[in-house]
């Protein structure tokens, strides 16, 4: 699961210009058959996300958005029933989830009063039988299902991706009879910045060519593939805070990373792909 | 002058008595009456007598090429007389001081040109390029201002004061500090045609001419440098060693330049070859690099014999006398005589001598390098006491030293003594690594910041701060790297967040906690406390010595520490520090660092170290006594680091290139300087200090302090006075007295060394030294008070004397040098010795109590080891740590819980309105806060459990029950006392605001998700959490709804096996819940929902032959049980079942034909059977059905299916299944109806 650059490299080029679909993961699970399907597809929704960030502008003028509005206008005023949204997102390249945020918001603009709220609008996507207008809802739900990158319910999966790794982690930690104060107690307690946990007894890992251990004081759980985008977006939001108040920690990227990523070493951020079997603890009494 | 030297030669005045004359004003009455007439005559020279000798020395030895760094003299009085000084003359430089910085050697072609400038003084103080890099160095402090560097950086200062020759310009009046005439301000160095564009670390070419040679400062302040041009030397040497009959004048910039292109010349035919022997190539001198063999040294040939041994005398007697500003530097200067190479040839004229010179001075001192040797061996054996404790590695190298051992066997044998005896000092160098300082909840939480902004804020700053730190760790070595572009536009913008004052003060903290946690340890200081490269270089094996050579070209000048007086620096770590300072440039900044240094230094300078130990010097109290030795060092290098910054911090506003250009403007800003306070009472500091015998821990920190004043500082009153006590201790702390009441020998080998390096600070005026004599009676020191003090304990070792002072480590590489060129020894050892001290500081003095118990502590504690008081100490303050920890747990957090129960009432009984927040907690508050009273009995008894088993834990076994019986009730006291101050005063105020966070915190949850909150089960107790993950079965659900809410490829569908598998799973991981949360849970029983209305509508497209795509009803209805049972009995969540009657849900029934409503039918009954929804709940929802539109027979569809179910009796089962059973199909169901 730990890639080099060049193979990393290799799996995203594949992906530029892929729509997010039920569809395009499958080919790529064929076409990487060894790699695993969790690392392929969060790599695949890294990759994806990377690029709507580069397009987002472009979608959200006013003008572009005018024209989808009138495009889906045209397109169930011929069929109410075709995938009229969904078809029009995979055309312009953009996340279907993020095609029917556009409409609706466009939509809700000319019906309401108001302008209509986030929270209005977010909750509508996240149940669109709220949405007034049955077509348009059933469109929005096909836009949200059929999404594998963005919407609600991919949010829900990808939060209870990392809830259930953080949960996995503290078994371990548990079952390795290392004491840590978690997320929640740190918090408790006021600090200000909180990895998932702080060992309460720091211990050492060792690396196989390495004389020398490294020494953890926290660990951070990530359940996702670490590339480096958003591992230095990582570094720079969680993990050197971590470091500047903590010392040296260990982050768990469960889905792997790029292996060159794993430069800071030295400096005190581990990077591992499961947790570390090697590691010594300190030792209470000495023979 | 001379005339005292002379009679001493002559023998008209005994050594002694010139010493008691040179040290005392008065005559004292062993004095002969000879001597007294012969030495009163000369009263007035009284005080110019040492900056004579030394001058003299330094200018007898100038033909002596030593292979070190030049030694600069550093006194006022030259012996030069300046008749010929032309008026406009612009100021020089420092003279003595510029040599003060070895030039580096270089055969690159660019090294030339400087040195010229380098061997008359001019200063280089980077050595190497390595230093050249970008911006601010590494080391040297006044990077950052500009100009600073050309008054390093040569030119000389002319001395107005008395010389022998001239006796029309000696004066006996003390001389007047702002004369500008006398006292030319320094650092107006006439410039070179290279002009002072920008501060440059290089040296400017200051004018070469021989007129230089007329300046007698220049010439004999300084023996000649190593890489000493060869037709340079003539000119040094055209002088006669009195310094009469040189050749007036000035040459032109012209004969300038005409002569550095011949020197340049000569380089360039030189270091194409630097091995081959210099002699070889003509040149009569001997270059470092050029030859490495030194002219043997031969007793036998020492010219006047006598002679040398009286002034050997003499001057050990000053040194002895502290007569000399710095101990080091003569005994630098001394080495280098010893390991001089070779004489330079001397005209013939200087060799023919005639036979009545012989006893005068008329003849040079040294004739040859016999008589160098011979003379330094003879001072060093007067100062073998100080050599004694040098480092090994020093001994070693002087006992192995074959001239030494030639000229005295017997001295060659005391130090083989003394290596032999001393203790080789091996510890692990520290990794150098950064460490951030650590959060700490009870400082840096929320509740420590005036505003959550602020908070905020300062959590952004801690990251930008090691952001900054690490960026500067990765590239501070990278050329051309530069700390200000590079971050100062992010420090400032960092600093300029910073506006409360409270965030100021974290932010301070931080900062100093950083700056003490890397620079401490001298890896974090950088370069190593003992020089290293002689032992590479011994390492490596001599046969090489090609590969030396060049190695040793390559170490010798990056790892010097610049010579025997570098100037006050920042190296390492500490660089990072003062450039963030600097390019901070925040003044709100400043004052906190300030205000939080001289708290900190207040506070450790004060701190209770060790005590008089009772004589029994037995193995148990050596082990005791480490921990008192490395506590006092960790303690003074602290302190050392503080004052270095607080001076660094303090005298920043004020620092500047050169002193002010008029005396006007110098007398007006010493009145206003005058009336500015100083940033921390030193002189207080010091009295104290000094009248509680503890100058040991004082003065060295407040060296460090004081070498980072500016140029008007020490002519302050105010410093004047600090200057005046320090140079009195310097004069008082005499070596050889020994006994009751004297300072430990290496307190005061540490105070001489720091003292005589601060004396050679450029800053401080040079003739501070030799002139502030007089008023030295002014500051008499206050009667000491203390009997015993840290300065009668042995509390400074070797490894503290060398790490404080590393620059005496350059008399083990001038040494190493010596070996290394002459005969390329191999073996030796490596040895680094740094501190392996970084504990955190012991404890602090407790409060102490009042009255009598208070006089029987102390009394107890006299007669006991010091390590019982400090763990008596140690554990009371703990143990009160402690109580109030545990109160706030207990007490404290059971009348929270109560608090919050309370309020839990209060929220039932009156609902959600239940008033104002601040309103609720002040009722909370007056039924709570009464009840802190308690803290204090708790307190009390925890400090009575606690406090006796861990004194009796960290005593030894041994120590007597009644001793051990009154510590413990000590402690008991003292933890108690603390304890019990602390909670009176803040039970009440923590008890408000733990209670107020709750407060908040109950209204807080109060909000939103109120269902959510409810009981949650957990697994059941055999769970093995083998249950598929949520997040899977959200993905697989998703899956399903995908497909059917389509487009979909022909081939794709789900299998009925699939459906019924994933209910399956959702069943288990609904049951095991580890891996469940509870948004999950909420998706998972929307997507339940989701599925319900699929397989109602029959919507799901099923694999299997073409024809039959749809779902059997049977395995439809099976599926939809086991739906309505996980959502019975599984999920946890409110489950939105209402969903299912949606009007988008309900109208995926519209799109199949034939529509079928028998499973709609069974799935709301089966919803009303089981609980899960009302019948009216049911009926709202299809009541509000009919308001969306439908097509015309589907409405009509809806509005039978309303019918029926309304139709339907409270008891529906036996209905429903006649219902199934008489109706074989939809068709029968309608017509029914």
């Amino acid at each position: 699961m730990i890639l080099t650059k060049a193979q990393y490299d290799e799996i995203a080029q594949c992906l530029v210009s892929v729509p997010p679909t039920r569809q395009s993961l499958r080919k790529l699970k064929q076409r990487f058959p060894s790699q695993s399907q969790a690392t392929l597809l969060s790599i695949f929704s890294q990759e994806y996300q990377k690029h709507i960030k580069r397009t987002h502008a472009k979608h959200h003028t006013s003008e572009a958005i005018e024209s989808y509005y009138q495009r889906y206008l045209n397109g169930v005023g011929k069929n109410g029933a075709a995938s009229v949204l969904l078809e029009l997102a995979n055309e312009v390249d953009y996340a279907p989830s993020l095609m029917a945020r556009i409409v609706l918001e466009r939509f809700l603009q000319e019906h309401e009063e108001t302008p209509p709220s986030k929270s209005v609008i977010n909750s509508m996507l996240r149940d669109p039988s709220q949405i007034p207008d049955g077509v348009l809802a059933n469109q929005v739900y096909q836009c949200i299902v059929n999404d594998c990158c963005y919407g609600p319910l991919v949010d829900c999966i990808k939060h209870a991706i990392g809830y259930e790794h953080e949960v996995l982690l503290r078994d371990l930690l548990l079952e390795k009879n290392l004491s840590f104060l978690d997320e929640d107690q740190l918090r408790a307690k006021g600090y200000d910045k909180t990895p998932d946990f702080i060992l309460q007894v720091p211990i050492v890992m060792l690396c196989p060519l390495a004389v020398e251990g490294h020494i953890i004081h926290w660990i951070e759980s990530k359940a996702s593939f670490g590339d480096e985008c958003s591992h230095h977006a990582y570094l720079h939001d969680q993990f050197w805070s971590y470091w500047n108040r903590f010392g040296p920690g260990l982050v768990i990227y469960w889905y792997g990373f790029i292996q060159e990523l794993d430069c800071n070493r030295e400096r005190g951020i581990l990077l591992k792909a499961c947790f570390p079997t090697d590691i010594v603890t300190l030792c209470h009494s000495i023979a | 002058m001379a005339a005292v030297l002379e009679s001493l030669l002559r023998e008209e005045v005994s050594v002694a008595a010139a010493v008691r004359w040179i040290a005392h004003s008065t005559q004292s009455s062993e004095d002969d009456f000879g001597e007294a007439a012969a030495l009163s005559s000369l009263r007035p020279l009284r005080k110019e007598f040492v900056p004579f000798l030394l001058n003299f020395l330094r200018e007898q030895s100038s033909r002596v090429l030593p292979q070190g760094p030049p030694t600069p003299a550093k006194a006022p009085g030259s012996s030069a007389a300046l008749p010929g000084r032309p008026g406009g003359q612009p100021r020089g430089g420092r003279g003595a001081r510029s040599q003060l910085f070895p030039p580096t050697e270089s055969s690159s072609a660019a090294a030339p040109a400087e040195a010229p400038s380098a061997r008359r003084g001019g200063r280089r103080r980077g050595p190497g390029p390595a230093r050249e890099r970008g911006g601010r160095g590494p080391g040297s402090l006044e990077e950052g201002f500009s100009g600073e560097s050309l008054c390093w950086a040569g030119g000389r200062r002319p001395r107005a004061l008395g010389s022998p020759g001239s006796p029309s310009l000696m004066r006996s009046d003390p001389p007047n500090l702002s004369n500008l005439e006398e006292f030319p301000p320094v650092g107006s160095v006439p410039l070179g045609p290279a002009g002072r564009t920008k501060p440059s670390r290089r040296i400017n070419p200051t004018p070469v001419s021989e007129e230089r040679s007329l300046s007698k400062p220049k010439t004999c302040f300084t023996s000649p440098p190593i890489n000493c041009v060869p037709s340079s030397q003539p000119l040094a040497l055209n002088c006669s060693p009195w310094g009469h009959g040189l050749p007036p004048g000035c040459r032109s910039l012209q004969e300038e330049r005409e002569m550095l292109r011949k020197e340049r010349s000569k380089h360039l035919q030189q270091s194409p070859a630097p091995s081959c022997p210099t002699s070889e190539s003509g040149s009569p001198l001997p270059s470092r690099t050029g030859n490495l063999t030194a002219e043997p040294a031969n007793p036998a040939k020492v010219s006047f014999r006598q002679r040398l041994e009286l002034v050997a005398l003499v001057y050990s007697s000053c040194i002895a006398e502290n007569l000399v500003p710095n101990l080091f530097l003569e005994l630098f200067f001394v080495l280098q005589l010893l390991t001089a190479r070779r004489m330079v040839a001397a005209k013939d004229s200087d060799l023919e001598l005639s036979p009545g010179a012989l006893d005068s001075l008329e003849s040079p001192l040294f004739q040859s390098v016999h008589d160098c040797v011979f003379f330094a061996v003879q001072v060093l054996e007067h100062q073998f006491q100080v050599l004694s404790c040098l480092d090994k590695g020093t001994l070693k190298l002087l006992a192995e030293n074959e001239r030494l051992l030639c000229f005295s066997p017997a001295l060659q044998g005391r130090l083989r003594a003394a290596y032999e005896g001393s203790v080789a000092k091996v510890s692990l160098a520290m990794p150098p690594s950064v460490q951030a300082v650590s959060f700490q909840p009870e400082t840096d939480n929320r509740a420590n910041f005036s505003s959550d902004r602020a908070f905020h804020t300062f959590k952004k700053q801690r990251d930008v701060f090691y952001e900054v730190l690490r960026e500067w760790e990765d590239r501070h070595e990278e050329p051309g790297w530069d700390f200000e572009k590079g971050l100062g536009s992010r420090i400032r913008a960092m600093m300029g967040q910073l506006s409360a004052a409270c965030s100021h003060s974290h932010f301070v903290r931080l900062f100093q906690k950083q700056l003490l946690q890397m620079c401490q340890s001298p890896g974090g200081a950088g370069g190593t406390v003992l020089g290293e490269a002689p032992d590479v270089l011994s390492m490596l094996g001599a046969d090489k010595l090609g590969r030396l050579r060049r190695l040793q070209e390559r170490l010798a000048a990056p790892q010097s520490s610049g010579g025997p007086c570098p100037p006050p620096s920042f190296p390492g770590c500490q660089g990072f520090f003062r450039d963030f300072i600097l390019s901070a440039s925040s003044f709100q900044f400043n004052q906190h660092l300030m205000d939080s240094l001289s708290l900190k230094i207040r506070e450790l300078n004060g701190l209770l170290l060790p005590q008089p130990e009772p004589s029994d010097e037995d193995g148990e109290s050596d082990v005791d006594w480490q921990g008192e030795r490395r506590q006092f060092a960790v303690v003074l290098l602290s302190l050392r680091l503080l004052a270095k910054f607080l001076g660094f911090v303090a005298f920043l506003p004020y620092r500047g290139s050169e002193p002010p250009p008029t005396r006007e403007l110098q007398d007006s800003i010493l009145a206003l300087r005058s009336q500015v306070p100083p940033a921390l009472d030193v002189r207080a500091l010091l009295q104290q200090g000094l009248r509680a015998r503890r100058a040991v821990l004082t003065v060295p920190w407040l060296v460090e302090f004081l070498s980072l004043a500016d140029h008007i500082v020490p002519m302050l009153d105010y410093y004047r006075s600090v200057f005046s006590l320090l140079l009195h201790l310097h004069r008082s702390l005499v070596l050889s007295k020994a006994g009751e009441g004297e300072m430990c020998f290496l307190n005061k080998l540490l105070l001489l060394a720091v003292l005589g390096w601060l004396f050679q600070i450029p800053t401080v005026p040079e003739d501070l030294f030799f002139l502030e004599e007089g008023q030295l009676d002014a500051f008499e020191v206050d009667a000491i008070v203390s009997e015993h003090g840290l300065d009668d304990m042995p509390v400074v070792d070797q490894h503290l004397l060398y790490t404080c002072c590393p620059y005496i480590g350059e008399l083990r590489k001038l040494l190493a040098s010596w070996v290394s060129g002459s005969s390329g020894r191999s073996g030796g050892f490596v040895r680094k010795i740094t501190p392996t001290t970084t504990t955190v500081l012991g404890a602090r003095p407790p409060r102490t109590t009042q009255g009598l118990q208070a006089q029987l502590a102390q009394a107890f504690f006299h007669n006991q080891p010091p390590s019982l008081r400090r763990t008596v100490e140690f554990v009371a303050e703990r143990i009160g740590s402690n109580c109030v920890k545990h109160i706030k747990a207990t007490l404290v957090a059971d009348l929270v819980r109560q608090a919050e129960s309370l309020l839990q009432e209060q929220l039932v009984t009156q609902g959600q309105e239940c008033g104002d927040p601040a309103q609720l907690l002040e009722i909370l508050c007056s039924q709570l806060c009464p009840h802190g009273a308690q803290a204090l009995t708790q307190g009390r008894e925890f400090c009575q459990r606690k406090s006796p088993g861990a004194v009796r834990a960290l005593l030894p076994e041994e120590t007597p029950a009644a001793v051990l019986s009154s510590a413990e009730n000590i402690a008991v006291g003292l933890a108690t006392e603390k304890a019990c101050t602390w909670l009176s005063a803040n039970v009440t105020a923590l008890i408000r605001r733990e209670v107020k966070a709750a407060v908040s915190r109950v209204l807080r949850a109060q909000g939103p998700e109120p269902a959510a909150r409810g009981e949650r089960r957990g697994c059941p107790r055999a769970c093995e959490h083998h249950a598929p993950l949520p997040s899977h079965l959200i993905s697989e659900i998703k899956d399903v709804l995908s497909l059917a809410s389509g487009p979909r490829d022909p081939e794709e569908g789900v299998s009925p096996e699939h459906l019924e598998q994933l209910l399956g799973q959702l069943g288990q991981t609904l049951r095991c819940r580890q891996f469940l949360c509870p948004p999950a849970e909420q998706y998972l029983a929307k997507c339940s929902v989701e599925l319900a209305s699929l397989l109602v509508a029959d919507q799901i497209p099923v694999l299997g032959p073409p024809a039959q795509h749809r779902l059997e009803r049977g395995q439809a209805r099976r599926l939809l049980h086991v739906l309505l049972s996980l959502w019975k009995d599984d999920f946890q969540v409110p489950v939105p079942l209402q969903l299912l009657l949606s009007p988008r849900n309900v109208g995926l029934l519209a799109d199949t034909r034939p529509r079928e409503w028998d499973l709609l039918l069974f799935l709301l009954r089966e919803l009303v059977e089981k609980g899960l929804m009302g019948r009216t709940e049911i009926e709202t929802c299809l009541d509000s059905l009919r308001e969306a539109q439908w097509p015309g027979d589907f409405s009509e569809e809806l509005a039978t299916l309303f019918n029926l179910f309304l139709a339907e009796p409270q008891m529906p089962e036996p209905q429903l299944r006649a219902c199934e059973l008489v109706r074989p199909n939809r068709g029968t169901v309608l017509a029914q109806s």
